[in-house]
Protein backbone atom coordinates (compact mmCIF):
# COMPACT_ATOMS: atom_id res chain seq x y z
CA UNK A 1 0.00 0.00 0.00
CA UNK A 2 1.23 2.93 -1.09
CA UNK A 3 1.07 6.51 1.31
CA UNK A 4 2.08 9.93 -0.14
CA UNK A 5 5.60 10.10 1.54
CA UNK A 6 7.00 13.74 0.40
CA UNK A 7 4.95 16.86 -1.58
CA UNK A 8 6.98 18.97 -3.95
CA UNK A 9 7.35 22.54 -3.00
CA UNK A 10 5.54 24.57 -5.07
CA UNK A 11 7.81 25.59 -8.06
CA UNK A 12 7.77 29.48 -8.70
CA UNK A 13 6.23 29.99 -12.23
CA UNK A 14 8.55 29.81 -15.06
CA UNK A 15 9.81 33.55 -16.51
CA UNK A 16 7.78 35.27 -18.53
CA UNK A 17 8.75 35.03 -22.46
CA UNK A 18 10.99 38.47 -23.45
CA UNK A 19 8.16 40.58 -25.17
CA UNK A 20 10.77 42.06 -27.94
CA UNK A 21 9.46 43.92 -31.00
CA UNK A 22 8.54 40.69 -33.23
CA UNK A 23 7.49 41.54 -36.70
CA UNK A 24 3.54 40.98 -36.12
CA UNK A 25 4.21 42.84 -32.71
CA UNK A 26 4.97 45.88 -35.08
CA UNK A 27 2.62 44.98 -37.76
CA UNK A 28 -0.06 44.98 -35.37
CA UNK A 29 0.98 48.11 -33.29
CA UNK A 30 0.86 49.89 -37.00
CA UNK A 31 -2.27 48.78 -37.93
CA UNK A 32 -3.98 49.48 -34.19
CA UNK A 33 -2.38 53.54 -34.65
CA UNK A 34 -3.84 53.79 -38.23
CA UNK A 35 -7.28 52.50 -36.83
CA UNK A 36 -6.91 55.11 -34.13
CA UNK A 37 -5.80 57.65 -36.19
CA UNK A 38 -8.59 57.08 -39.02
CA UNK A 39 -11.40 57.21 -36.04
CA UNK A 40 -9.55 60.48 -34.60
CA UNK A 41 -9.90 62.14 -37.74
CA UNK A 42 -13.14 60.84 -38.76
CA UNK A 43 -14.48 62.61 -34.95
CA UNK A 44 -12.33 65.80 -35.94
CA UNK A 45 -14.25 65.86 -39.66
CA UNK A 46 -17.77 65.37 -38.07
CA UNK A 47 -16.76 68.14 -35.29
CA UNK A 48 -15.00 70.54 -37.96
CA UNK A 49 -17.57 70.34 -40.19
CA UNK A 50 -20.58 70.50 -37.59
CA UNK A 51 -23.84 72.35 -39.35
CA UNK A 52 -26.38 73.50 -36.98
CA UNK A 53 -28.42 74.85 -40.03
CA UNK A 54 -28.19 71.18 -41.18
CA UNK A 55 -28.38 69.76 -38.44
CA UNK A 56 -31.86 71.77 -36.97
CA UNK A 57 -33.52 70.99 -40.48
CA UNK A 58 -32.15 67.23 -41.16
CA UNK A 59 -31.95 65.99 -37.88
CA UNK A 60 -35.48 65.44 -37.02
CA UNK A 61 -36.07 63.58 -39.96
CA UNK A 62 -32.94 61.40 -39.08
CA UNK A 63 -34.41 60.62 -35.63
CA UNK A 64 -37.64 59.93 -37.01
CA UNK A 65 -35.70 57.50 -39.61
CA UNK A 66 -33.74 55.43 -36.80
CA UNK A 67 -36.87 55.15 -34.91
CA UNK A 68 -38.09 53.41 -38.01
CA UNK A 69 -35.75 50.94 -38.39
CA UNK A 70 -35.27 50.06 -34.85
CA UNK A 71 -39.17 49.06 -35.40
CA UNK A 72 -39.08 47.34 -38.45
CA UNK A 73 -36.11 45.43 -36.89
CA UNK A 74 -37.23 44.70 -33.66
CA UNK A 75 -40.77 43.91 -35.00
CA UNK A 76 -39.95 41.84 -37.60
CA UNK A 77 -37.14 39.86 -35.46
CA UNK A 78 -39.57 39.01 -32.44
CA UNK A 79 -41.77 37.59 -35.50
CA UNK A 80 -39.66 35.78 -37.30
CA UNK A 81 -38.00 34.43 -34.09
CA UNK A 82 -41.56 32.67 -33.24
CA UNK A 83 -42.15 31.79 -36.73
CA UNK A 84 -39.06 30.02 -37.13
CA UNK A 85 -39.78 27.45 -33.79
CA UNK A 86 -42.53 25.55 -36.49
CA UNK A 87 -39.94 26.18 -39.16
CA UNK A 88 -36.92 24.59 -37.71
CA UNK A 89 -39.17 21.52 -36.38
CA UNK A 90 -40.35 21.00 -39.93
CA UNK A 91 -36.30 20.70 -40.64
CA UNK A 92 -36.30 18.48 -37.90
CA UNK A 93 -39.60 16.67 -38.76
CA UNK A 94 -38.88 12.77 -39.73
CA UNK A 95 -42.43 13.41 -41.50
CA UNK A 96 -41.62 14.17 -45.61
CA UNK A 97 -44.01 16.63 -46.39
CA UNK A 98 -43.60 18.93 -43.34
CA UNK A 99 -39.54 18.48 -44.20
CA UNK A 100 -40.32 19.42 -47.55
CA UNK A 101 -42.15 22.15 -47.25
CA UNK A 102 -39.88 23.85 -44.42
CA UNK A 103 -36.75 23.14 -46.73
CA UNK A 104 -38.67 24.86 -49.50
CA UNK A 105 -39.28 27.81 -47.79
CA UNK A 106 -35.92 28.32 -46.04
CA UNK A 107 -34.26 27.34 -49.13
CA UNK A 108 -36.33 30.01 -51.07
CA UNK A 109 -35.91 33.22 -48.49
CA UNK A 110 -32.09 32.38 -48.10
CA UNK A 111 -31.37 31.80 -51.63
CA UNK A 112 -32.36 35.08 -52.99
CA UNK A 113 -32.02 38.62 -52.19
CA UNK A 114 -33.78 40.49 -49.25
CA UNK A 115 -34.66 42.78 -52.19
CA UNK A 116 -36.14 40.82 -54.47
CA UNK A 117 -38.12 39.38 -52.09
CA UNK A 118 -39.62 43.03 -50.78
CA UNK A 119 -40.21 44.16 -54.09
CA UNK A 120 -41.82 40.73 -55.54
CA UNK A 121 -44.33 41.20 -52.34
CA UNK A 122 -44.87 45.11 -52.39
CA UNK A 123 -44.69 45.33 -55.90
CA UNK A 124 -45.83 42.03 -56.84
CA UNK A 125 -48.57 41.27 -54.84
CA UNK A 126 -49.97 45.38 -55.63
CA UNK A 127 -51.07 43.48 -59.39
CA UNK A 128 -53.70 41.38 -57.51
CA UNK A 129 -55.47 43.93 -55.76
CA UNK A 130 -58.98 42.04 -56.77
CA UNK A 131 -57.69 38.73 -55.84
CA UNK A 132 -56.50 40.29 -52.58
CA UNK A 133 -59.70 42.49 -51.66
CA UNK A 134 -62.16 39.58 -51.97
CA UNK A 135 -60.11 37.64 -49.32
CA UNK A 136 -59.64 40.88 -47.00
CA UNK A 137 -56.01 41.15 -47.42
CA UNK A 138 -55.68 44.06 -49.21
CA UNK A 139 -55.79 46.70 -46.43
CA UNK A 140 -52.65 44.75 -45.22
CA UNK A 141 -50.98 44.59 -47.46
CA UNK A 142 -52.14 48.00 -48.89
CA UNK A 143 -49.62 49.60 -46.86
CA UNK A 144 -45.40 49.78 -47.12
CA UNK A 145 -44.72 48.97 -43.52
CA UNK A 146 -46.71 46.02 -43.36
CA UNK A 147 -45.26 44.63 -46.65
CA UNK A 148 -41.87 45.72 -45.70
CA UNK A 149 -42.41 44.27 -42.06
CA UNK A 150 -44.30 40.97 -43.86
CA UNK A 151 -41.00 40.69 -46.17
CA UNK A 152 -38.29 41.06 -43.16
CA UNK A 153 -40.18 38.89 -40.66
CA UNK A 154 -40.21 35.73 -43.19
CA UNK A 155 -36.97 36.41 -44.51
CA UNK A 156 -35.39 36.29 -41.02
CA UNK A 157 -37.59 33.61 -39.91
CA UNK A 158 -35.85 31.24 -42.62
CA UNK A 159 -32.46 32.30 -41.39
CA UNK A 160 -33.82 31.97 -37.71
CA UNK A 161 -34.69 28.57 -38.46
CA UNK A 162 -31.30 27.29 -39.53
CA UNK A 163 -29.76 28.47 -36.58
CA UNK A 164 -32.69 27.10 -34.14
CA UNK A 165 -32.51 24.11 -36.11
CA UNK A 166 -28.39 23.78 -35.90
CA UNK A 167 -28.72 24.65 -32.32
CA UNK A 168 -30.45 21.98 -31.37
CA UNK A 169 -28.61 19.57 -33.11
CA UNK A 170 -25.51 20.35 -31.24
CA UNK A 171 -27.10 19.61 -27.82
CA UNK A 172 -25.44 15.95 -27.72
CA UNK A 173 -27.85 12.59 -27.79
CA UNK A 174 -26.87 12.00 -24.24
CA UNK A 175 -28.82 15.18 -22.76
CA UNK A 176 -32.04 13.79 -24.48
CA UNK A 177 -31.39 10.20 -23.14
CA UNK A 178 -30.54 11.10 -19.92
CA UNK A 179 -34.06 13.02 -19.42
CA UNK A 180 -35.82 9.68 -20.53
CA UNK A 181 -34.04 8.02 -18.00
CA UNK A 182 -34.75 10.33 -15.15
CA UNK A 183 -38.60 10.10 -16.46
CA UNK A 184 -38.99 13.35 -18.16
CA UNK A 185 -41.78 14.47 -20.11
CA UNK A 186 -40.47 15.09 -23.54
CA UNK A 187 -41.92 19.02 -23.71
CA UNK A 188 -40.09 19.79 -19.94
CA UNK A 189 -36.99 18.12 -21.87
CA UNK A 190 -37.01 20.26 -24.54
CA UNK A 191 -37.79 23.58 -22.54
CA UNK A 192 -35.17 22.68 -19.71
CA UNK A 193 -32.65 20.69 -20.64
CA UNK A 194 -32.28 21.11 -25.01
CA UNK A 195 -33.23 24.64 -25.18
CA UNK A 196 -31.45 26.19 -22.74
CA UNK A 197 -28.24 24.61 -23.94
CA UNK A 198 -29.11 25.14 -27.73
CA UNK A 199 -29.21 28.82 -26.61
CA UNK A 200 -26.02 28.83 -25.57
CA UNK A 201 -24.58 27.88 -29.07
CA UNK A 202 -27.44 30.05 -30.76
CA UNK A 203 -27.06 33.26 -29.23
CA UNK A 204 -24.16 34.44 -31.26
CA UNK A 205 -25.42 33.65 -34.71
CA UNK A 206 -28.70 35.50 -33.33
CA UNK A 207 -26.61 38.46 -32.57
CA UNK A 208 -25.33 38.44 -35.76
CA UNK A 209 -28.82 37.79 -38.04
CA UNK A 210 -30.06 40.90 -35.96
CA UNK A 211 -27.17 43.11 -37.18
CA UNK A 212 -27.63 41.70 -40.63
CA UNK A 213 -31.45 42.68 -40.84
CA UNK A 214 -30.35 45.95 -39.52
CA UNK A 215 -28.25 47.06 -41.65
CA UNK A 216 -30.97 44.58 -44.72
CA UNK A 217 -33.63 46.91 -43.61
CA UNK A 218 -31.86 50.34 -45.72
CA UNK A 219 -33.07 48.85 -48.80
CA UNK A 220 -36.53 49.71 -47.45
CA UNK A 221 -36.88 52.74 -49.38
CA UNK A 222 -37.66 51.33 -52.34
CA UNK A 223 -41.05 51.02 -51.05
CA UNK A 224 -41.37 54.29 -49.68
CA UNK A 225 -40.67 53.47 -45.96
CA UNK A 226 -38.13 56.36 -45.28
CA UNK A 227 -35.93 54.74 -42.77
CA UNK A 228 -32.78 55.80 -41.54
CA UNK A 229 -31.38 55.41 -44.93
CA UNK A 230 -34.19 56.65 -46.60
CA UNK A 231 -34.03 59.67 -44.70
CA UNK A 232 -30.23 60.31 -45.28
CA UNK A 233 -30.90 60.04 -49.51
CA UNK A 234 -32.99 62.80 -48.69
CA UNK A 235 -31.01 64.81 -46.88
CA UNK A 236 -28.08 63.90 -49.70
CA UNK A 237 -30.30 64.76 -52.36
CA UNK A 238 -30.68 68.51 -50.95
CA UNK A 239 -27.72 68.95 -49.59
CA UNK A 240 -25.23 66.97 -51.79
CA UNK A 241 -22.74 66.77 -48.73
CA UNK A 242 -21.76 63.12 -48.59
CA UNK A 243 -21.38 63.88 -44.54
CA UNK A 244 -25.02 62.73 -44.74
CA UNK A 245 -24.03 59.14 -45.17
CA UNK A 246 -21.60 59.36 -42.62
CA UNK A 247 -24.11 60.67 -40.10
CA UNK A 248 -25.97 57.50 -41.15
CA UNK A 249 -22.88 54.97 -40.68
CA UNK A 250 -22.81 56.80 -37.39
CA UNK A 251 -26.30 55.85 -36.06
CA UNK A 252 -25.97 52.43 -37.86
CA UNK A 253 -22.43 51.63 -35.73
CA UNK A 254 -24.31 53.19 -32.71
CA UNK A 255 -27.10 50.75 -32.81
CA UNK A 256 -24.71 47.86 -33.79
CA UNK A 257 -22.72 48.71 -30.89
CA UNK A 258 -25.36 48.72 -28.57
CA UNK A 259 -26.33 45.26 -29.65
CA UNK A 260 -22.85 44.11 -28.97
CA UNK A 261 -23.05 45.08 -25.40
CA UNK A 262 -26.02 43.75 -24.69
CA UNK A 263 -24.96 40.28 -26.44
CA UNK A 264 -22.05 40.22 -24.39
CA UNK A 265 -24.25 40.28 -21.22
CA UNK A 266 -26.74 38.22 -22.57
CA UNK A 267 -23.40 35.46 -22.89
CA UNK A 268 -22.32 35.88 -19.22
CA UNK A 269 -25.93 35.31 -18.00
CA UNK A 270 -26.39 31.95 -19.99
CA UNK A 271 -23.02 30.76 -19.56
CA UNK A 272 -22.70 31.65 -15.97
CA UNK A 273 -22.44 28.39 -14.69
CA UNK A 274 -19.14 27.72 -17.41
CA UNK A 275 -17.27 30.60 -15.15
CA UNK A 276 -14.10 29.59 -12.82
CA UNK B 1 15.77 39.96 -74.43
CA UNK B 2 12.18 38.83 -76.48
CA UNK B 3 10.16 40.03 -73.76
CA UNK B 4 11.69 43.92 -73.71
CA UNK B 5 11.26 43.56 -78.05
CA UNK B 6 7.57 42.37 -76.93
CA UNK B 7 7.30 45.07 -73.69
CA UNK B 8 8.41 47.62 -77.07
CA UNK B 9 6.10 46.87 -79.75
CA UNK B 10 2.93 46.77 -77.06
CA UNK B 11 3.91 50.70 -76.27
CA UNK B 12 4.41 51.49 -79.20
CA UNK B 13 0.86 49.82 -80.29
CA UNK B 14 -0.77 51.61 -77.41
CA UNK B 15 0.78 54.82 -78.34
CA UNK B 16 -0.76 54.52 -81.76
CA UNK B 17 -3.97 53.61 -80.47
CA UNK B 18 -4.27 56.74 -78.15
CA UNK B 19 -3.27 59.34 -80.69
CA UNK B 20 -5.66 57.66 -82.85
CA UNK B 21 -8.59 58.43 -80.70
CA UNK B 22 -6.96 61.67 -79.93
CA UNK B 23 -6.96 62.81 -83.60
CA UNK B 24 -10.82 61.60 -83.94
CA UNK B 25 -13.51 62.95 -82.61
CA UNK B 26 -13.31 64.66 -79.20
CA UNK B 27 -16.09 62.14 -76.77
CA UNK B 28 -18.24 63.56 -74.53
CA UNK B 29 -20.09 61.33 -71.78
CA UNK B 30 -23.26 62.41 -71.26
CA UNK B 31 -25.28 60.84 -67.84
CA UNK B 32 -28.48 60.53 -68.15
CA UNK B 33 -31.44 58.48 -66.22
CA UNK B 34 -33.01 56.11 -68.33
CA UNK B 35 -36.38 55.64 -66.33
CA UNK B 36 -38.47 58.78 -67.33
CA UNK B 37 -40.23 58.31 -70.42
CA UNK B 38 -40.80 60.29 -72.73
CA UNK B 39 -37.64 62.29 -72.05
CA UNK B 40 -35.24 59.31 -71.38
CA UNK B 41 -36.08 55.85 -71.60
CA UNK B 42 -33.39 52.97 -71.35
CA UNK B 43 -35.24 50.54 -73.67
CA UNK B 44 -35.04 46.82 -73.49
CA UNK B 45 -32.66 46.52 -75.51
CA UNK B 46 -30.17 48.11 -74.27
CA UNK B 47 -30.53 51.20 -76.08
CA UNK B 48 -31.65 54.61 -74.91
CA UNK B 49 -34.46 56.54 -76.51
CA UNK B 50 -36.20 59.63 -75.55
CA UNK B 51 -36.35 63.87 -76.40
CA UNK B 52 -33.14 64.30 -73.88
CA UNK B 53 -31.57 61.70 -76.27
CA UNK B 54 -32.53 63.14 -79.29
CA UNK B 55 -31.65 66.50 -77.82
CA UNK B 56 -28.26 65.49 -76.51
CA UNK B 57 -27.55 63.85 -79.79
CA UNK B 58 -28.42 67.01 -81.90
CA UNK B 59 -26.28 69.57 -79.27
CA UNK B 60 -23.61 66.83 -79.94
CA UNK B 61 -23.87 66.73 -84.07
CA UNK B 62 -23.78 70.36 -83.44
CA UNK B 63 -20.91 70.41 -81.29
CA UNK B 64 -19.09 68.17 -83.39
CA UNK B 65 -17.85 65.98 -81.07
CA UNK B 66 -18.97 62.25 -80.46
CA UNK B 67 -21.54 61.39 -77.88
CA UNK B 68 -21.35 58.41 -75.38
CA UNK B 69 -24.56 57.97 -72.83
CA UNK B 70 -23.90 56.75 -69.04
CA UNK B 71 -26.88 55.64 -67.18
CA UNK B 72 -26.87 56.29 -63.48
CA UNK B 73 -29.07 56.59 -60.80
CA UNK B 74 -31.59 59.81 -60.64
CA UNK B 75 -30.32 60.10 -56.54
CA UNK B 76 -26.43 59.43 -58.12
CA UNK B 77 -26.45 60.98 -61.05
CA UNK B 78 -24.55 64.36 -59.73
CA UNK B 79 -22.07 62.86 -57.02
CA UNK B 80 -21.49 60.42 -60.73
CA UNK B 81 -20.77 63.85 -62.54
CA UNK B 82 -18.53 65.49 -59.74
CA UNK B 83 -16.89 62.15 -60.08
CA UNK B 84 -16.45 62.37 -63.37
CA UNK B 85 -17.99 59.63 -64.65
CA UNK B 86 -19.35 61.62 -67.57
CA UNK B 87 -19.05 64.97 -68.45
CA UNK B 88 -22.31 66.48 -68.36
CA UNK B 89 -26.04 65.83 -67.52
CA UNK B 90 -28.55 65.82 -69.95
CA UNK B 91 -31.69 64.01 -67.82
CA UNK B 92 -34.59 66.64 -67.41
CA UNK B 93 -32.93 68.50 -64.82
CA UNK B 94 -34.20 71.28 -64.07
CA UNK B 95 -32.31 74.27 -63.05
CA UNK B 96 -32.29 74.64 -59.35
CA UNK B 97 -30.57 76.85 -56.75
CA UNK B 98 -29.86 73.69 -54.79
CA UNK B 99 -27.87 72.12 -57.92
CA UNK B 100 -26.50 75.51 -59.07
CA UNK B 101 -24.58 75.43 -55.45
CA UNK B 102 -23.07 72.12 -56.95
CA UNK B 103 -22.71 71.86 -60.70
CA UNK B 104 -22.77 74.28 -63.35
CA UNK B 105 -26.33 74.54 -65.68
CA UNK B 106 -26.76 75.81 -69.70
CA UNK B 107 -29.44 77.88 -70.23
CA UNK B 108 -32.65 75.73 -70.40
CA UNK B 109 -33.71 72.96 -73.50
CA UNK B 110 -37.17 72.91 -72.20
CA UNK B 111 -39.54 73.89 -69.50
CA UNK B 112 -42.83 72.29 -68.82
CA UNK B 113 -45.05 72.80 -65.33
CA UNK B 114 -45.75 70.03 -63.09
CA UNK B 115 -48.85 68.14 -62.83
CA UNK B 116 -51.29 65.81 -60.58
CA UNK B 117 -52.59 62.78 -62.01
CA UNK B 118 -55.23 60.56 -59.81
CA UNK B 119 -57.43 57.10 -60.66
CA UNK B 120 -60.39 57.44 -63.04
CA UNK B 121 -62.75 56.80 -60.38
CA UNK B 122 -60.84 59.88 -57.64
CA UNK B 123 -62.90 62.32 -56.55
CA UNK B 124 -60.64 64.85 -56.15
CA UNK B 125 -61.25 67.91 -58.71
CA UNK B 126 -58.79 70.43 -57.71
CA UNK B 127 -55.12 70.36 -56.75
CA UNK B 128 -54.83 72.47 -54.05
CA UNK B 129 -53.46 71.44 -50.59
CA UNK B 130 -56.39 71.46 -48.61
CA UNK B 131 -58.24 69.33 -51.60
CA UNK B 132 -55.06 67.09 -51.36
CA UNK B 133 -54.85 66.72 -47.17
CA UNK B 134 -54.42 63.98 -45.85
CA UNK B 135 -54.12 61.81 -49.26
CA UNK B 136 -51.41 59.61 -50.25
CA UNK B 137 -49.50 61.53 -53.02
CA UNK B 138 -46.47 59.44 -55.06
CA UNK B 139 -43.30 61.28 -56.35
CA UNK B 140 -39.73 60.38 -57.75
CA UNK B 141 -37.32 61.01 -54.81
CA UNK B 142 -34.79 64.18 -54.99
CA UNK B 143 -36.89 65.91 -57.93
CA UNK B 144 -38.26 69.15 -58.01
CA UNK B 145 -41.63 67.51 -58.01
CA UNK B 146 -41.04 66.19 -54.52
CA UNK B 147 -39.39 69.31 -53.39
CA UNK B 148 -42.68 70.61 -54.64
CA UNK B 149 -44.94 68.38 -52.89
CA UNK B 150 -43.10 68.91 -49.72
CA UNK B 151 -43.36 72.62 -49.69
CA UNK B 152 -46.57 73.36 -51.54
CA UNK B 153 -48.91 70.73 -50.54
CA UNK B 154 -47.33 69.60 -46.95
CA UNK B 155 -51.01 68.33 -46.12
CA UNK B 156 -50.91 65.57 -48.29
CA UNK B 157 -48.89 62.02 -47.08
CA UNK B 158 -45.71 62.17 -49.54
CA UNK B 159 -44.81 58.69 -50.54
CA UNK B 160 -41.29 58.81 -52.49
CA UNK B 161 -40.21 56.23 -54.97
CA UNK B 162 -36.86 56.03 -56.75
CA UNK B 163 -38.15 55.83 -60.01
CA UNK B 164 -41.24 57.37 -62.02
CA UNK B 165 -42.29 53.41 -62.62
CA UNK B 166 -42.76 51.95 -58.76
CA UNK B 167 -44.94 55.37 -58.41
CA UNK B 168 -46.56 54.47 -62.01
CA UNK B 169 -47.37 50.66 -60.35
CA UNK B 170 -48.62 51.81 -57.22
CA UNK B 171 -51.65 54.16 -58.37
CA UNK B 172 -52.91 51.35 -61.15
CA UNK B 173 -52.82 49.39 -57.48
CA UNK B 174 -54.77 51.87 -55.72
CA UNK B 175 -52.08 52.16 -52.78
CA UNK B 176 -51.38 55.59 -53.18
CA UNK B 177 -54.38 58.43 -54.22
CA UNK B 178 -52.37 60.62 -56.95
CA UNK B 179 -49.50 61.23 -58.46
CA UNK B 180 -47.33 65.07 -58.48
CA UNK B 181 -44.55 65.03 -62.46
CA UNK B 182 -43.89 67.04 -65.45
CA UNK B 183 -47.38 67.17 -67.49
CA UNK B 184 -45.34 66.00 -70.42
CA UNK B 185 -44.04 62.72 -68.57
CA UNK B 186 -47.68 62.15 -66.60
CA UNK B 187 -49.80 62.41 -70.44
CA UNK B 188 -47.27 60.69 -72.34
CA UNK B 189 -47.92 57.94 -69.41
CA UNK B 190 -51.98 58.04 -69.62
CA UNK B 191 -52.18 57.99 -73.05
CA UNK B 192 -50.08 54.74 -72.80
CA UNK B 193 -51.93 51.68 -72.21
CA UNK B 194 -50.15 51.45 -68.54
CA UNK B 195 -51.94 54.84 -67.93
CA UNK B 196 -55.36 53.78 -68.70
CA UNK B 197 -55.74 53.13 -64.81
CA UNK B 198 -55.54 57.51 -64.96
CA UNK B 199 -56.49 60.96 -65.49
CA UNK B 200 -54.97 64.17 -65.29
CA UNK B 201 -56.16 66.03 -62.59
CA UNK B 202 -54.92 69.81 -63.15
CA UNK B 203 -51.52 71.60 -63.88
CA UNK B 204 -49.62 72.90 -61.36
CA UNK B 205 -48.28 76.69 -61.21
CA UNK B 206 -44.73 76.44 -61.18
CA UNK B 207 -42.70 78.13 -58.57
CA UNK B 208 -39.34 79.96 -59.58
CA UNK B 209 -37.75 78.90 -56.64
CA UNK B 210 -38.42 74.72 -56.13
CA UNK B 211 -38.82 74.73 -60.20
CA UNK B 212 -36.26 77.22 -61.38
CA UNK B 213 -35.75 77.94 -64.86
CA UNK B 214 -36.84 74.41 -66.65
CA UNK B 215 -34.55 71.67 -67.75
CA UNK B 216 -30.68 72.70 -68.63
CA UNK B 217 -27.51 70.60 -69.02
CA UNK B 218 -25.29 70.23 -65.98
CA UNK B 219 -22.05 70.27 -66.45
CA UNK B 220 -19.17 70.52 -63.60
CA UNK B 221 -18.31 73.53 -62.14
CA UNK B 222 -15.78 75.67 -63.73
CA UNK B 223 -16.42 73.60 -67.18
CA UNK B 224 -17.46 77.09 -69.12
CA UNK B 225 -15.60 76.24 -72.03
CA UNK B 226 -17.96 72.67 -72.57
CA UNK B 227 -20.72 74.60 -71.15
CA UNK B 228 -20.61 77.79 -73.74
CA UNK B 229 -20.63 75.02 -76.17
CA UNK B 230 -23.82 73.16 -74.88
CA UNK B 231 -25.56 77.13 -74.80
CA UNK B 232 -24.64 77.78 -78.55
CA UNK B 233 -25.68 74.45 -79.51
CA UNK B 234 -29.09 74.51 -78.07
CA UNK B 235 -29.30 78.18 -79.94
CA UNK B 236 -28.13 76.79 -82.83
CA UNK B 237 -30.43 74.00 -82.87
CA UNK B 238 -33.69 76.12 -81.81
CA UNK B 239 -32.05 78.13 -84.67
CA UNK B 240 -31.99 75.43 -87.63
CA UNK B 241 -35.28 73.66 -86.78
CA UNK B 242 -33.21 70.67 -85.19
CA UNK B 243 -35.41 71.13 -82.08
CA UNK B 244 -38.48 71.83 -83.29
CA UNK B 245 -38.37 68.55 -85.45
CA UNK B 246 -37.22 66.51 -82.09
CA UNK B 247 -40.21 68.31 -79.68
CA UNK B 248 -42.75 67.75 -82.64
CA UNK B 249 -41.27 64.03 -83.08
CA UNK B 250 -42.58 63.71 -79.42
CA UNK B 251 -45.12 66.43 -78.27
CA UNK B 252 -48.09 68.33 -79.81
CA UNK B 253 -47.14 71.24 -77.81
CA UNK B 254 -43.47 73.38 -77.57
CA UNK B 255 -41.99 72.36 -74.55
CA UNK B 256 -39.57 74.86 -74.78
CA UNK B 257 -41.95 77.63 -72.75
CA UNK B 258 -42.07 80.79 -73.33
Amino acid sequence: MSVIQRVLPPEPPPPALAAGWSASRIIGHLFLAIWIAGSVALFLFLVGSYDSQKMIQYGPGYLSGLWITLQLVIISVVLGAILSVPVALGRMSTNKVFGALAYVYVYFFRGTPLIAQLFLIYYGLGQFRGALETVGLWTFFREPWYCALFAFTLNTAAYQAEILRGAIASVPVGQHEGAAALGLPRNVTFRKIILPQAMMVALRPYGNEIILMIKGSAIVSIITVFDLMGETRRAFSRTFDFQTYLWAAVFYLLIVEALRNLWAVLERRLTRHLKR
Amino acid sequence: MRIQKFMLAASAATLALTMGAASAQEVVRIGTEGAYPPFNVLEADGTLTGFDIDIANALCEEMEVQCEFVTSDWDGIIPGLLAGRFDAIIASMSITEERKQQVDFTEKYYNTPPAIAVPNDSELTEATDEALSGIALGAQSSTTHSNYAEEKLPSADLRLYPTADEYKLDIASGRIDAVIDDVIVLSEWLDSEDGACCKLLDTLETDPVINGEGAGIAVRPGEDELREKFNAAILAIRENGTYQEINDKYFDVDVYGS
